[in-house]
């Protein structure tokens, strides 16, 4: 069983939501990220999100474009975060997705990509341009290094779509809370409710949800029915306001654990 | 020969696609399917060229550049007139036809990205004529560069969206003009002003440019009463190249050669020739070739003009590089600037920096050709706009 299988396995016999931080690799630098990563898995994270920068990040808000910029000027490349991951597997065994965008994966070429990507000990792929029609490039190199591919829906999605890629799922399903890009709206945990419920009754595959989720209560309210919350722009900003300072592991460290309260409430 | 592209997944060969967030693909499904109703609906076709008849001012000129083909002492030089379009250029035959459609689907508000300006200008003109929402997306850098299409803009009445991300240039612009897409998809149109893009923009953009190559093509049958030897165009994101070229593909006797920005030089760091130095990648919803660095990073475009500087170049173009039915040259910046003088004091005409570097690859092709042979040259628009770049280029003060 991979590493998110099991977490959500483990969380769903406990009847626990998954809490699942977002930060960009390289952001303020690698050695930080490093020990972020480590912080975010010792404080209440169940899976993380480790964003690959890229120049054009066309889905983000202002927030994590920031950080891919300040990544980017640090040097961070697709290789050096495959390294940064085999470094933190001596030690952590949290489930790691790599979120970005499609040019850096196509440039490093898909099959070798999948083969460092595994070695290094990445759980899954979530690219945020590559959708269902243009997947097919890579599924099958995925497939076979065991690399689940994470599949965003939207509330754009026709529900007729939703159940044909919900059907093809694996890891987890990443529900897009609104039309927008990250970072820029807040969450109304009443208006997806069903649509979120609706999902899951046509899947056994869990549904993360994320955009727009910056607090414990937001946490709180969407993990009422989601088995699984996204939190990216809130933490990437913590990130930025304490880059340097000694504070910055217990302010991470404290928002997540912040966070994981409010979902065990 | 066969050509029928883009497939029906919205490639051309290895190129195209829709490569973008899911909340965009529905928008982009109910797109083409709108667009494959009207394509082919005789009212649709009847309104587009009433208004391309009588609000744009086509059939444009054919023009025979009797001086510069004279100078040249080769080829035969005709100009098809793009300058002479309402506002100024080749981009509102295609505003026209995506505001038409967009009325078509119920939309109320459009938005667009726009370098030099001309797009931005042509889709808040074809906004104002309908009394349509128009928002537009432009970079500091260009909005520096183009202040009179800026005003030019908000006068027709539309929002101008300063973007200062990245290079604050097209490329920049174009992601913010996604990022607002993506939040207002469900009531607006995104009217993308080059062959780029997700599917069906290349294709869309290119049916509605196609109306400069068959013009052009009867109008030499007219005059010439035959197909030209070579057809030439500029090529940032290549909407007036492929409104040329289209109409020609299946007569292979037609050269076609596509025109890059090599600004400083293509051994540069500082030029938009993607084509000529650029590798393939995804961007902007479409597979395609890119300036990137190893690590699939975009690089910085360079161009003294700022339609041209973009780092990409529309799908169609890549596989037409690369089935080798057209070739790809580059010019760079003081190329293009003596194209420039050259036909504003040879022929009285001043064209765009787009368009000075078609002119330019004539000066350099012409001469190598025979009398009887015929150069189609798209002037894709006219140079009011570059006034101020040129005279800045030339250490004129005002």
């Amino acid at each position: 069983m991979s590493r998110i299988d099991k977490t959500f396995a483990d969380l769903r016999r406990k009847q626990e939501t998954a809490l699942i931080p977002f930060l960009t690799a390289g952001d303020p630098d690698l050695a930080t990220t490093s020990k972020l990563i480590r912080t975010l898995a010792e404080n209440g994270a169940d899976l993380i999100e480790l964003g690959v920068p890229f120049s054009d990040p066309m889905a983000d808000g202002p927030t994590i474009q920031a950080a891919s910029e300040r990544a980017l000027r640090a040097g961070t490349t697709v290789r050096k975060v495959l390294q940064l991951v085999a470094e933190v597997r001596s030690d952590c065994q949290i489930p790691l997705v790599l979120m970005g965008y499609y040019n850096p994966v196509f440039r490093y070429g898909a099959e070798q990509f999948a083969k460092d990507a595994a070695a290094a000990g990445v759980d899954g792929l979530l690219l945020v341009d590559l959708p269902p029609e243009e997947v097919g490039e890579i599924s099958a190199i995925m497939k076979a290094a065991k690399i689940a591919l994470i599949t965003l829906l939207a509330p754009t999605t026709p529900s007729e779509r939703m159940s044909k890629l919900a059907a093809a799922a694996e890891g987890y399903l990443y529900y897009v809370s609104m039309t927008g890009v990250t970072g820029t709206q807040k969450v109304s945990p009443a208006d997806i409710k069903a649509a979120v419920e609706n999902l899951q009754s046509m899947t056994e595959v869990p549904v993360g949800v994320g955009f727009g989720i910056t607090t414990p209560e937001d946490a709180k309210a969407v993990g009422e029915f989601a088995d699984g919350v996204v939190v990216g722009s809130a933490l990437v900003k913590i990130i930025a306001e304490n880059a340097g300072s000694d504070e910055l592991l217990p302010r991470v460290g404290k928002f997540i654990a912040e966070l994981k309260q409010g979902l065990l409430a | 020969m066969s050509y029928q592209y883009p497939d029906e997944r919205g490639h051309f060969g290895e190129y195209g696609g829709r490569y973008v967030a899911e909340t965009l693909m529905p928008a982009l499904l109910e797109l083409e399917e709108a667009y494959n109703e009207i394509r082919n609906d005789p009212s649709f076709k009847e309104e587009f060229h009433y208004y391309l008849k009588n609000y744009v001012g086509r059939p444009s000129p054919l023009y025979f550049a009797r001086r510069l083909t004279e100078e040249l002492g080769g080829a035969k030089i005709y100009l098809k007139r793009e300058d002479l379009n309402h506002t100024g250029a080749h981009k509102v035959n295609n505003t026209v036809g995506q505001i038409l459609l967009a009325r078509r689907m119920g939309k109320q508000k459009v938005i667009a990205e726009t370098g030099a300006g001309q797009h931005g200008v042509a889709t808040a003109t074809v906004a104002a004529l309908f009394g349509m929402e128009c928002e537009i997306f432009m970079g500091k850098e260009d909005i520096r560069r183009q202040a009179l299409n800026v005003f030019r803009m908000k006068l027709l009445g539309a929002k101008v969206h300063e973007c200062t991300s990245g290079t604050a240039t097209l490329k920049d612009a174009m992601n913010d003009a996604l990022r607002h897409w993506v939040t207002h998809v469900r009531d607006t149109f995104y009217v993308i002003g080059t062959v780029a893009g997700p599917h069906p923009y290349p294709q869309l953009v290119r049916d509605f440019q196609s109306v400069i190559g068959e013009e052009a093509k009867q109008q030499l049958q007219e005059t010439e009463g035959r197909l030209p030897d070579v057809a030439i165009a500029c090529i940032g994101g290549g909407s007036n190249a492929m409104g040329t070229f289209y109409p020609f593909i299946k007569d292979k006797s037609v050269r076609l050669i596509g025109v890059e920005a090599a600004g400083l030089g293509v051994d540069t760091d500082k030029h938009a020739a993607s084509i000529t130095a650029g590798a393939p990648g995804v961007l902007h919803g479409n597979k395609t070739y890119l300036l990137q660095n190893e690590d699939g990073q975009i690089n910085h475009a360079h161009s003294i003009s700022a339609g041209l500087d973009y780092p990409g170049v529309g799908p169609e173009h890549a596989h037409l590089k690369d089935i080798g039915r057209a070739e790809y040259a580059s010019i760079t910046d003081t190329e293009a600037l003596a194209a420039f003088q050259k036909l504003t004091r040879i022929e009285g005409i001043i064209p765009a920096l787009e368009s000075a570097h078609a002119i330019a690859e004539v000066m350099k092709l012409a001469p190598t050709l025979p009398k009887e042979q015929i150069l189609l040259v798209c002037l894709s628009g006219r140079g009011d706009k570059d006034i101020h770049t040129v005279a800045d280029a030339m250490g004129v003060e005002f």
